[in-house]
């Protein structure tokens, strides 16, 4: 591929903001009505049903509190790089989207182990109405995860080379959205017995 | 971007971060339900609070945008408080539905199958 | 590659260029991917229609071997149902109202050269295809395709034992959720076009009411549609993994589903209704050489109607057990959500008022328009309380009355917008005269078709039955008589769009040719070649006013174009 003009349209910003930043926010927007309807059914029937807190309590607590620290520091650091690509440090902005990266792929990589543990001990997806939702609910988060990560690095590379530096914002609010449905997920499924 | 904000310190937002996670993490140890309750969804809300203000900075983007994300937020509720008189009871006015055993892994380790004729069981 | 040619700025090179097949099949440009959509919708009506002639063959002459099909069998009969009515909605009022007048109009409209995300555009239609090809592929599978209804109701679509239809309901499944994914991509561009790339001088208001209502239809969808691409993952895990999400032996709810579906399925009409309305006042206006009454009202009215079709869902559900105190709560909402639709049938008519009328094809289209929408609306009211509704629910009376408002929707309003714009998209008029045909060909046949139904549905005829034989109370020569005149008047319809095929096609490439702006219309992309070439204008244009400015006093002209300066 050549690098070729854009189109005129994507130069105007009437509305006030870029338009990849605004686009954004209209993908979180999506995203947190998917999340809603998968959230209001759980809770739906988590509230319905006592059943669902005897098998929540056999989730390891602390393994998805850890979790939550890799997904926050991932977070500090995609902001870290916004800030350094903003000053126009397109090395240290891909620094710091590698390590999101590696954020990203160290909570892939404790999931995986997680749930092995919990696959092992018959806490499967079919296993009971709960577990269903855990690995769902947690999957589809996951996918969003794996995303990111592939998305970031494409970024990170361009960004090394000082280009498209305004995409490590825009990378970047996506993750911290999938962080923010993290933060609501870990209490709905571990903290909450 | 042409566009600079000033920047909050960010490194002290993630302090204060990992502080409330670990609050979160110490509610279920003391063990008392409603409590529990408070630190895990209080907290998340906090959190989830201080990641859009400050990592997002939703604070000082176009006002629309708040309305755009909040509108989405408020269907949810809407969805919510509309689907829960059906799903959520087990009995209304002139309604019921019939009792149910729901399987709970641990009914399923015993019989195999999810057949779910107890629940609760302390087998773990 | 070819696609550099589209973003190469316009100077230098001749508009009419000649592309490589690449350009054809890989587009980015706007108007090519409108295209793209249009035509598979048009080829997705025909499978439609198709289905709709089998099943309707086999309920006015049951058991007999319809020509073209062969004997309906009964699972036969609840796929073509089925497939019928989700080809109608997701794979034709979608692409051809939303997908395609959007990508068409939307950079035209508002004077700039593209969207502004030509990639993401490209993959939307690319995703769209695929859902096209694996719908059609479950039409083909061991089982047949799914038979479940277009509202896909658990336990009978999450449980392949009483479907009957194991890999035809998951296919059918992934179709949607593919289609869903792909006007997602879509409908985000839209929006983000309009609100970022609008020509200089564009204020809010002088947006054309067509673009407001594909926006505000695309914000509608990207807000409801997320509950059910939700439920839809719980339901294919229910289908594939055995997960007991919808059981209720298990605690799960089958209503949750409908839920579900239903906050997505009711803002889901509005999201067709609107852009149809944004068209219908486009045409009027138009042809009635007058501006649009109350153009603000219109603007405020469609988002209050946006915002109010998120609060009616559950009155698809009076007779599903719902709590009846919700009930009355649905109810009020459902009623009140008449008003504001109401009014705007009012506008319209207001702007017909004291007009200079010339009735041309897309004028007709129109009008016929609200007039058939509105008795869709009217008995929709009887369908919105519950109390009527317990007794109307799942006869043929609601299927008459959905008729009512989809058919406007996706058949009329999309004949309006496609007679009206057909030289914008080809440079060349279509033949008024065959067009008219085509119009009374279709109109009249619509109403000997659903007039009839409304009766058997009042007389207690069920939905989604294969055979009134066994019903001695339904079986009667009368009704039986009403359904082979319904049967013979969509046989007379669908022969009548042979008409509008040939008119569409010939015209095309043997037309009068068009000129910039055959209708004399004040919006912008009357001030550009048709069709037109590569970055829509030569000079971007630059606005002056608003959109339907008609008839301004002291101007030989009756209209005045948006990109005039006064």
């Amino acid at each position: 591929m050549t690098a070729h003009a854009k189109p005129l349209a994507t130069t105007r910003s009437v509305a006030g903001m870029p338009t990849p930043r605004l686009a954004i926010w209209w993908v979180i927007s999506s995203e947190i009505v998917i999340f809603g309807g998968l959230l209001t059914a759980y809770i739906l029937y988590r509230l319905a049903h006592d059943a669902y807190s005897a098998d929540s309590a056999h989730t390891n607590q602390y393994i998805g509190g850890f979790n939550t620290l890799v997904l926050l520091t991932s977070s500090l650091s995609a902001v870290l790089a916004h800030k350094a690509a903003e000053h126009g440090d397109g090395k240290q902005a891909a620094k710091l989207l590698l390590l999101t990266c590696l954020g990203g792929l160290v909570f892939l990589a404790v999931k995986s182990v997680e749930w092995s543990i919990e696959i092992s001990h018959g806490y499967t997806l079919t296993a009971s109405p709960f577990w269903s939702f855990y690995y769902t609910a947690a999957g589809i988060h996951a996918s969003h995860v794996v995303a990111g990560v592939i998305i970031m690095a494409i970024v990170a590379r361009d960004a090394a080379r000082g280009r498209e530096l305004h995409r490590v914002e825009i990378i970047g609010l996506y993750w911290h959205f999938v962080d923010v449905v993290w933060i609501f997920l870990f209490p709905l499924l571990y903290i909450a017995k | 971007m042409s566009e600079e904000h000033a920047h909050p310190n960010y490194v002290k937002v993630y302090w204060i971060l990992l502080a409330l996670l670990v609050v979160s993490m110490i509610g279920p140890e003391i063990g008392i339900r409603w409590l529990t309750l408070v630190t895990a969804f209080g907290i998340a809300l906090v959190k989830a609070y201080m990641v859009v203000k400050n990592f997002m900075h939703l604070n000082v983007e176009k006002r629309f945008i708040m309305y755009i994300v909040s509108t989405c937020l408020v269907f949810m509720f809407l969805l919510f408080a509309g689907t829960a008189p059906d799903v959520m009871k087990q009995e209304g006015s002139g309604w019921f539905k019939p009792e149910v055993d729901v399987p709970t892994a641990d009914a399923a380790h015993g019989g195999g199958e999810h057949a779910g004729d107890s629940h609760g069981g302390e087998s773990h | 590659m070819a696609q550099s040619a589209q973003t190469v700025p316009h100077g230098g090179h001749e508009h009419h260029e000649s592309h490589g097949l690449s350009y054809y099949l890989f587009p980015l440009d706007h108007k090519i991917i409108g295209m793209q959509y249009l035509f598979t919708g048009m080829f997705m009506a025909l499978i439609g229609g198709f289905f709709a002639y089998a099943f309707r063959m086999q309920l006015a002459f049951p058991g007999m071997s319809v020509p073209f099909f062969g004997v309906v069998s009964a699972g036969e009969y609840n796929s073509l149902v089925t497939n019928h009515g989700s080809i109608m909605i997701f794979w034709v009022a979608m692409p051809v109202l939303i997908a395609a007048f959007g990508n068409f109009l939307i950079p035209l409209m508002i004077g700039c050269d593209d969207m502004v995300f030509p990639k993401v555009n490209r993959l939307s239609y690319q995703i769209f295809l695929l859902s096209v090809i694996v719908l059609i592929t479950s039409f083909f599978v061991p089982g047949g395709g799914f038979g479940g209804a277009w509202t896909a109701y658990p336990p009978l679509s999450a449980n392949a034992q009483y479907s009957l239809t194991p890999l035809g309901s998951t296919l059918w499944l992934t179709a949607v959720a593919l289609e869903f994914v792909a006007f997602l991509l879509g409908g985000i561009n839209f929006v983000t076009t309009v609100m970022n790339s609008r020509a200089p001088g564009m204020k809010l208001y002088d947006i054309p009411i067509v673009v407001w209502m594909i926006v505000i239809a695309s914000i509608l969808f990207t807000a409801s549609v997320g509950p059910l691409i939700a439920g839809a993952v719980m339901l294919f895990m229910d289908q594939v993994v055995g997960t007991q999400f919808y059981d209720p032996a298990a605690g799960g709810d089958p209503v949750l589903w409908q839920h579900l579906f239903w906050f997505f399925g009711h803002p889901e009409v509005y999201v067709v209704l609107l852009p149809a309305m944004g068209i219908t006042a486009d045409v009027m206006v138009t042809f009635a050489r007058k501006k649009l009454f109350a153009y603000r009202t219109v603007l405020y009215t469609a988002v209050g109607t946006g915002v109010l079709s998120f609060t009616v869902w559950a009155h698809h559900q009076f007779i599903a057990g719902i709590d009846p105190r919700m009930a009355n709560v649905f109810t009020i909402t459902t009623l009140l959500i008449s008003i504001p639709i109401a009014e705007m049938c009012f506008v319209y008519i207001a702007t017909l008022y004291g007009g200079s009328i010339t009735f041309k094809t897309p004028m007709l289209w129109a009008l016929a328009f609200v007039a058939e929408f509105l008795i869709g609306g009217v008995t929709g009211i009887f369908l919105g309380a519950s109390g009527a509704d317990i007794y109307f629910h799942d006869t043929y009376f609601v299927l008459a009355h959905f008729h009512y408002t989809f058919f406007p929707i996706a058949i009329i309003a999309v004949y309006a917008g496609l007679t009206y714009w057909f030289p914008k998209m080809f440079g060349r008029m279509m033949n008024d005269t065959l067009g008219k045909i085509h119009f009374w060909g279709t109109i009249i046949p619509f109403n000997m078709i659903f007039l009839p139904l409304f009766l058997l549905g009042a007389w207690g005829q069920h939905r989604r039955i294969y055979s009134y034989q066994n019903f001695p109370e339904l079986a009667g020569d009368t009704m039986q008589n009403l359904r082979i005149l319904a049967t013979l008047s969509l046989v007379t319809m669908l022969l009548f769009q042979l008409v509008f095929l040939y008119n569409f096609f010939r015209s095309m490439f043997k037309g009068e040719k068009a000129g910039k702006n055959p209708w004399r219309a004040t919006t912008l992309e009357w001030t550009t070649e048709s069709p037109p070439g590569h970055g829509n204008w030569k000079e971007m244009p630059t606005v002056y006013r608003g959109p339907y400015e008609y008839g301004t006093p002291g101007r030989d002209q009756d209209f005045w174009p948006q990109n005039e300066p006064s």
